[in-house]
């Protein structure tokens, strides 16, 4: 499995534990989509410092292993690994468990919801979604208040 | 209490075109910018240039698809994106992404639907030389909005 093998690592809080710079993994099938998320983010005054992308959670996984993720933002219907598979992959690995997931996604039923906090998700924003929405849910993951 | 079947008499019994134009609404004025407003019938001549579709199954089952020409179709990845879209593959996503959205957004307004209805990730024909041939053809549902004087078709078609 993937999983077992990563090396991921999240990166430690600043002093004072605030981070004014994150990097963050942006996980979704649709290209414009990661950047309107990305633009979102920016507009809810994240500061970002790099942006990682994935088309699926396969490939997020690959790039936990190359990066210090401090954010995932992910889709749930995706192909090949879809966004609750990855979430429960990420939860397994020590390394890489602490990192905050926020799901963003056109699923909004109360099952989805509850499957993927209890997989290890912190947040979950249904599409569509506005900023503000984004901000509301992002901020407080990051110890942050909206 | 519901049953799948007794989804299926639902599409027949209510009026579900107003559900469907809400949630169309809605997408195209959060994700968009723009606010679409239904058109009569006869006010349309469709060219469906792109039609982005996806699949929803389980208590729901059929095909919802969002069709329109190819400079509307840029036209919504470019209000999406903010700047101009670079490639045909970048506005048959966004548009994608539109039918997923209003998809997700239509079965969400549908009371115990939610739960027991799944999506498909979306594909999207470029090209207005096909026809669709559905097999989960029965009752359906279309709206016409238009979007910066251009018409989109929204169509779901359900299993009878």
């Amino acid at each position: 499995m993937v999983a077992r093998n990563l090396v991921a690592w999240q990166r430690k809080p600043q002093s004072g534990g605030t981070m004014d710079k994150i990097c963050v993994l942006i996980v979704d099938d649709s290209s414009v989509m990661r950047k309107i998320i990305e633009r979102s983010l920016r507009q809810a005054g994240i500061d970002l410092e790099k942006v990682v992308e994935a088309s699926n959670g396969a490939e997020a996984l690959v790039a936990l292993q190359n990066n210090a993720v401090d954010l995932i933002l992910c889709d749930i219907n995706m192909p090949v690994m879809d966004g609750l598979a990855f979430v429960r992959q990420v939860a397994t690995v020590e390394s890489a468990k602490g990192i905050p997931i926020v799901m963003i996604t056109t699923e909004g039923s109360e099952s989805h919801v509850v499957e993927a906090l209890t997989a290890g998700a912190r947040g979950y924003i249904r599409k569509p979604f506005t900023p503000d929405q984004v901000k509301e849910h992002v901020l407080p993951v990051l110890g942050k208040k909206p | 209490m519901s049953t799948d079947t007794s989804f299926a008499t639902r599409s027949h019994e209510e009026n579900w075109l107003p559900v469907l134009e809400l949630a169309v609404e809605e997408v195209f004025e959060i994700m968009v910018g723009c606010r679409v407003k239904p058109l009569a019938p006869s006010e349309h001549t469709p060219n469906e240039e792109f039609t982005a579709m996806i699949g929803l199954a389980g208590a729901l089952c059929g095909v919802l698809t969002v069709s329109c020409d190819a400079k509307t179709a840029r036209q919504v990845a470019k209000s999406m994106l903010g700047d101009t879209a670079k490639s045909e593959g970048e506005v048959g996503d966004a548009l994608g992404e539109i039918c997923n959205m209003i998809a997700g957004n239509f079965k969400n307004k549908l009371a115990g639907t939610d739960e027991r209805c799944m999506l498909s990730v979306p594909s999207v024909i470029s090209g207005g030389q096909y026809s669709l041939h559905s097999l989960a053809e029965g009752h359906s549902v279309e709206t016409v909005l238009v979007f910066e004087d251009s018409p989109i078709t929204v169509r779901l078609q359900l299993q009878s």
